[in-house]
């Protein structure tokens, strides 16, 4: 008789086809609600439906364009972020005065919604890239600085004091220890926000935006057109997935150290 | 004894100040301790007992309440790299592979990478570590990872070696050997050593003078020297000379043993 243990591992081929299951399953319910005619087909198309859509939106509506300029929003916001963020992040974590000083900004500032802020960024920046990327660059850049200053500041403080008895001075235990050690851990973090990033994107993108899959999406509800709706939704889902899955990748390589 | 005082520990104490209303905690009662020049001492003392605080004080790492610690007759304001220290915890830069570890302080001070080389080189070969030069800490046992730990305070050249409870974590076998290996280096280069421990067997074998210390309030109870000749072989365990300086420490270390187990 098989049981469930708690934490027993799984193998590998199995656990990849009870991730392919679920996808399934999922397919086959929407299948049946949609073909079986429970739900009509103005609020919700089927799944064939759903592919002709987006197979049309490649093909005819040039849609191809609004997936390259969402995925270039959402990096150019993203880095500049990123660029802004790490740094102060670092000196917030390594510095406790700076910290005292800046703590309490971050921390109010990253409960603001960033979509709240569209409309404002709007008056200011007009509905260009400025705005689109200035969304992404709010909702980002906080969480960011008081993540990564979290991090840092966790450094084991063993390896700090070694570091001082091997002569290093305090620049040299910032550049040294403090962000090699947590380098993997910033990797990390951005991974996570750049998940993030997406949806602050599309929340841009729905307001006062004339290209991207945001606004795809927006103008294909005018047209009742569902199909393209979910087609969108799924995209940015397989997106996600894919440079999710290449931030891994990329940390792995450059982290060997820290795994196994 | 004959060498000279390297090593002055003049008055040394401290207070942890109260933490939420709780009564201030001596850690260390002001102490006076002089280390000789090319001496190995141990401090041997139950936990609590503060010889770790005295240690970090010399490191430079924890600051003193009173009193203050002269090297070469300068005074001690903070951890620097005249002063190498091996830490109980594993403290290899684990994002480092073993030579890197070693090159460490080396870069700090600014010696050139074609310098650098042989100096690292040199060093694996005493800890033997050879052939382990591009491996990273973790793929490392515990004895290999404090081997590089020795080898990477000794490529500083320190004045003086300052050991925490190094051994602390290991296996006995492996205990064992490092206390040989890191004595064998001791004779031939003739470092001024403090090395703290709780291992009475340790602390003897180890040693030309242990330092023995009580607790609560941590101070320095006795001064027993250590006159077992060089080089020491690990036989030396079974002598009946080494068993009696082993018993006496026993008979020291256990009032305190006692004292501590039945205050609570």
């Amino acid at each position: 008789m098989y049981s469930l243990r708690p934490l027993e591992p799984i193998g590998q081929a199995a656990r990849i086809a009870l991730g392919i299951l679920f996808f399934v399953i999922f397919f086959a319910l929407w299948a049946a609600v949609t073909f079986g005619g429970l739900v009509p087909k103005t609020f919700l198309a089927d799944p064939v439906t759903m592919l002709k859509d987006g197979w049309e939106l490649l093909t005819r509506f040039g849609f191809a364009g609004d997936i390259g300029i969402t995925v270039w929003r959402v990096v150019g916001g993203f880095l500049l972020a990123a660029a802004v963020a790490v740094p102060l992040g670092i000196l917030m974590g390594a510095y406790k005065p700076i910290e005292a000083l800046l703590e309490p900004m971050v921390s109010f500032a990253r409960y603001l919604p960033a979509s709240a802020f569209v409309p404002l960024l709007i008056l200011w920046a007009g509905i260009g890239e400025k705005q689109k990327l200035l969304v992404i660059f709010i909702g980002s850049v906080f969480q960011i600085i008081l993540m990564v200053s979290v991090a840092v500041g966790n450094t084991r403080r063993d390896l700090v004091e070694a570091a001082y008895t091997l002569g290093s001075t305090n620049a040299s235990v910032v550049r040294r220890v403090l962000i090699p050690a947590n380098a993997p851990e910033i990797a990390e973090i951005l991974r996570l926000v750049l998940g993030w990033a997406w949806t602050y994107v599309i929340v841009a993108e729905l307001i006062g935006s004339s290209s991207g899959i945001g606004h795809m999406i927006i103008e294909s509800q005018a047209l009742l057109a569902t199909g393209q709706i979910i087609f969108g939704i799924i995209v940015i889902g397989i997106i996600g997935l894919v440079s999710d899955f290449l931030f891994k990748m990329i940390n792995r390589r450059f982290f060997a150290w820290r795994l196994a | 004894m004959s060498l000279p005082v390297q090593l002055r520990i003049d008055g040394v104490g401290r207070v942890f100040p109260s933490v939420s209303g709780r009564p201030p905690v001596t850690a260390l009662q002001p102490t006076d301790l002089s280390v000789a020049k090319n001496d190995f001492i141990t401090i041997l003392g139950p936990s609590g007992c503060g010889k770790s605080t005295l240690l970090r004080i010399v490191a430079g790492l924890d600051r003193p309440s009173s009193g203050r610690v002269l090297l070469d007759g300068r005074e001690i304001t903070g951890p620097g790299p005249d002063r190498g220290m091996v830490f109980q915890s594993y403290t290899l830069f684990p994002w480092l592979t073993v030579a890197e570890n070693i090159a460490f302080g080396l870069i700090e001070r600014g010696v050139p990478e074609r310098e650098r080389g042989p100096i690292i080189a040199q060093f694996i070969a005493q800890v033997g570590l050879k052939g382990f030069e591009n491996h990273l800490p973790k793929q490392l046992s515990g004895g290999m990872q404090q081997r590089t730990a020795i080898a990477r305070a000794l490529a500083n050249n320190p004045e003086i070696l300052l050991l925490d409870e190094p051994f602390g974590a290991l296996d006995n076998q492996t205990r064992g050997l490092m206390q040989e290996l890191l004595l064998g280096i001791w004779e031939r280069e003739r470092k001024t050593v403090i090395f703290v421990t709780h291992d009475i067997e340790e602390a003897v074998f180890m040693a030309s003078r242990v330092i023995v210390m009580s607790a609560r309030p941590g101070r320095i109870k006795a001064d027993v020297p250590v006159d077992l000749g060089h080089p020491r072989h690990y036989t030396i365990k079974t002598s009946p000379e080494f068993s009696r300086l082993k018993a006496q420490l026993t008979e020291e270390i256990r009032a305190e043993a006692v004292l501590a187990a039945t205050e609570h």
